[in-house]
């Protein structure tokens, strides 16, 4: 086969754009799932809702999508700390999580994806902004802002993140509680609060998620779903709760979804997410840089 | 009561059903009644492996459609007998239950639960793609009008509405046996502690597999004469969240412990979602299907099964 | 006399971190074995790893003369080694009678040939409740069981599947006197019925008076193997549990 290697490199960094984008998506499963342990199914429905949150803010008073994601953060902190509370109150207390925590998860995804669709309708939905539309040019290599801008926002949500956790007390604990409770109470500090503001933080980033991805493609409520895969596939290949895993792995799923869809087509990209999830599962549970 | 029995019982019960249906004469009961029953199959179907061994499926739209398409398919390369497909529709959906379970059931029941949700959207883009049985344009099934069965002339509603009743019926029969029998015991000490069933001698594996591969296959059977019934197929029907929905809310919301709370939940939450769709709106249907599940797993979490039971215990043993 | 469970030279290591180094170990047909260790000397690593929940790196277990490689944790209870967990692990949604069920019904009668009949089983899960005491709560369900009665559980439940080789992990811990010497009895009567028996506990005083031999555990090496008398004196095992 003839590849082209202006068409080989694009599809690589547009692929490794696209990795930071998802980046961004996952960091936030890494957290909950990764280090609370909580198999939050409904993350990906939350970044919608963070999505048509930034749609209905830039196209109703003309702010940037990322601005108004940042507006919305505290709502979707408090969110995920109610959600958290419920959880930890219903399941996690009486040691019943498997099951029903799982179909409480699936219910909110539900809930939420139906909710999307009684508001806002099935059609597709976009943001309009300065850098949607051009594109830099570096050489043979063509970067369409609208990629590049989530890319460098989410690496940006990255760096913040990674410096909370290693800075200051409240991240250091937050990495503390996946690893050791007894110690954690030890310190004085409540485990139970500590994994309350950790899943407020988990949710928090799909505010941040949800704008980048509206910025990067025209969303409608199902959208979540074809995320659920991917953002478990990058979790479990960059080894659970380790964030530069995440990111690393991230890239690279980035990078085979852009060439599959460069040579193959684009209608074959869930199925990528999928066939490393499960190629991961089968060979290397523990992902390439897990603990 | 034994096997012979309740099987006894089963037969009189769905040809009184039967006989009923024809009395009223009405083509919309078989229509509903035969979501109702395909539910039933469904849900039944769901809690073996989930309200059984404690492990979540999040794709029994993925093994509904995949015995849909089962049917397309051989429609179009060498039509058969309904019956016929619901077998193929089995086996097709059975061999990926085992797959699946294969490839992830040695890890922890959340893995699973994910790959099964991954499952469905990865099937639906292989189907929207392949344009044999339609792509996303669909595929229309055309069928007769009545059947013919030991002389007598059948509508094809009726005929259908009492092979899924046959299913049904099958698969309490089936889901009662298992709940009752070793098997049932070996299934309940997976979902109660896994290592500690591995340890008293139960080989875990080989159960969870078994169960994935009778869920799917029960699935599959639900899903097969369904492009008959509807007439043309989409990828956007064949795999609607409906199904994914229901099969996991009936069972929770009716209980999952024995065969009885997804039969309860089936025609429950199935009749209401009939009179809603009629007189709301298929998606508000959905919505309060959705937080209906979300509150009873808060609330009341073995389900309406679960609450009479308390309610019925003697007050001494409470 | 070949041994009835020969540990050789088994290593388990977690990402970096080496749980176990090369150990080896032995116990006779109807020996009694204590196996003591500091916390996370790798003691229950040791016994995960025996049982198959764990997979070890290097060496290789064998009993009854035959390796263990390879094999499940439910194949290796259904040859005759059976444990007890430390945190009790009941089936919770299951009367007592019916966690006995379990075992009985995937080793024992699985040894036995075809279904037997429901009496059968019910008395055969009557009778073990009976030797451990338990026979008056038969059909409560285990969260209505003192702490005692549920290591008594763990214990009957593993004794169910008939074993060779019972490991005891920590069954006596937080239980007052009287309720540890009732623990010791039952163990010492499962002794005498022909059962080899390695208990694993930090109480000094019940590992004392039951085992034939001693074995310690630092730091996933084995330090000491001997009479009780001598491995107590031993200066590495003194060290060892009072700090250098």
């Amino acid at each position: 086969m003839d590849i082209s290697v202006d068409l080989l490199i694009n599809a690589i960094v547009a692929g490794l754009l696209l990795g930071g984008f998802y980046a961004a998506v996952t960091v936030g499963i890494s957290i909950s799932f990764g280090m609370l342990d909580i198999v939050n199914v409904a993350h990906p429905a939350f970044i919608i809702l963070g999505s048509y949150i930034a749609y209905f803010i830039n196209v109703n008073f003309g702010l940037d999508p990322i601005v108004a994601s940042i507006i919305a953060l505290p709502a979707f902190y408090a969110l995920g700390a109610l959600v958290y509370q419920v959880y930890y109150l219903s399941f996690e207390k009486r040691g019943q999580e498997s099951l029903r925590g799982l179909a409480f998860f699936f219910g909110l995804m539900f809930v939420t994806e139906v909710s999307l669709i009684l508001v806002f309708g099935v059609d597709y939905r976009y943001v309009k902004a300065a850098y949607i539309g051009p594109s830099i040019h570096i050489g043979l290599i063509d970067m369409p802002l609208r990629m590049l801008v989530p890319c460098l926002a989410a690496l940006a949500l990255f760096g913040v993140l990674e410096l909370f956790v290693s800075r200051t007390f409240l991240g250091r604990a937050v990495m503390g509680v996946s690893q050791d409770q007894l110690a954690l109470q030890l310190m004085a500090a409540d485990p139970i609060r500590i994994k309350r503001i950790a899943f407020g933080i988990s949710i928090a980033t799909a505010s941040i998620a949800g704008a980048l991805l509206i910025i990067i493609q025209p969303i409608e409520p199902s959208v979540g779903r074809e995320y659920i895969g991917r953002v478990f596939a990058i979790c479990v290949l960059g080894g659970l709760g380790s964030m530069p895993g995440t990111l690393i792995a991230a890239m690279l799923l980035g990078v085979v979804e852009s060439l599959t869809s460069t040579f193959y087509g684009p209608s074959w990209a869930p199925a990528v997410a999928f066939g490393v999830l499960l190629l991961t599962l089968a060979f290397r549970p523990a992902g390439l840089l897990g603990r | 009561m034994g096997v012979v029995k309740f099987s006894t019982v089963t037969i009189g019960v769905g040809l009184l059903v039967l006989a009923f249906a024809h009395w009223l004469k009405l083509d919309y009961f078989y229509f509903a009644g035969y979501t109702i029953l395909q539910f039933i199959v469904l849900a039944t179907a769901w809690n073996i492996l989930g309200g059984y061994c404690g492990y979540v499926n999040f794709g029994s739209a993925a093994f509904f459609a995949l015995g849909a398409y089962s049917s397309v398919f051989m429609y179009k390369f060498y039509p058969l007998p309904v019956p016929v497909l619901v077998v193929i529709g089995a086996v097709v959906s059975g061999i990926v239950g085992f797959g699946m379970g294969y490839l992830t059931l040695r890890l922890r029941g959340a893995f699973f639960a994910i790959a099964t949700l991954a499952l469905a959207v990865v099937l639906q883009t292989l189907v929207v793609n392949w344009d044999y049985v339609g792509g996303s344009r669909g595929a229309y099934i055309v069928s007769p009008d009545t059947v013919d069965i030991a002389g007598f002339q059948i509508n094809y509603i009726e005929y259908l509405f009492g092979l899924m009743l046959a299913l049904a019926l099958i698969a309490l029969a089936t889901a009662r046996t298992i709940e009752r029998s070793q098997l049932g015991f070996g299934f309940g000490s997976i979902r109660d502690d896994e290592i500690a069933a591995e340890a008293s001698g139960v080989p875990t594996l080989r159960l969870k597999l078994i169960a994935t591969t009778l869920s799917g296959a029960f699935m599959g059977m639900a899903g097969a004469p369904f492009p008959y019934y509807i007439g043309y197929l989409q990828p956007s029907s064949a795999f609607g969240l409906e199904y994914t929905v229901n099969s996991i809310a009936m069972p929770m919301i009716g209980g999952t412990t024995g065969w009885v709370g997804p039969l309860v939940g089936s025609i429950l939450l199935g009749s209401l979602q009939q009179i809603a769709t009629v007189t709301i709106s298929s998606a508000v249907n959905l919505l309060i299907v959705g937080l209906l599940l979300v509150a009873f797993v808060i609330i009341a979490p073995n389900g309406l099964v679960g609450l009479a039971q308390e309610y019925l215990r003697p007050r001494r043993q409470r | 006399m070949t041994p009835l469970l020969h540990v050789d030279n088994i290593s388990k290591r977690f990402y970096g971190f080496v749980a176990l180094d090369g150990i080896d170990l032995e116990v006779h047909p109807g020996e009694r074995l204590g196996l003591i260790g500091p916390n996370g000397s790798g003691k229950s690593t040791l016994v995960n790893c025996i049982c198959g929940t764990l997979q070890n790196e290097d060496g290789t277990v064998y009993f009854d003369g035959k390796s263990l490689d390879g094999l499940a944790a439910h194949q290796r209870t259904r040859r005759g080694l059976a444990r007890s967990f430390q945190l009790p692990r009941p089936f919770h949604s299951m009367t007592l009678a019916d966690n006995l069920r379990i075992p009985l019904l995937y080793t024992v009668h699985a040894r036995m040939g075809p279904l037997r009949s429901v009496g059968d089983l019910d008395a055969h899960c009557l009778e073990l409740l009976d030797m451990f005491g338990l026979a008056k709560k038969a059909k409560q369900l285990p969260r209505h069981l003192t702490q005692v009665e549920m290591r008594k559980l763990e214990l009957a439940r593993a004794m169910a599947a008939e074993p060779k080789l019972l490991i005891a992990d920590e069954s006596m811990a937080g239980l007052s006197h009287s309720e540890i010497d009732d623990i010791l009895a039952l163990l010492m009567r499962l002794n005498e019925r022909g059962i080899s028996i390695i208990l694993i506990e930090h109480i000094m005083s019940a590992v004392m008076k039951f085992s034939q031999r001693l074995a310690v555990l630092v730091s996933g090496k084995k330090v000491a193997d001997g009479k009780p008398e001598d491995v107590v004196r031993d200066p590495e095992v003194v060290r060892a549990y009072l700090g250098q």
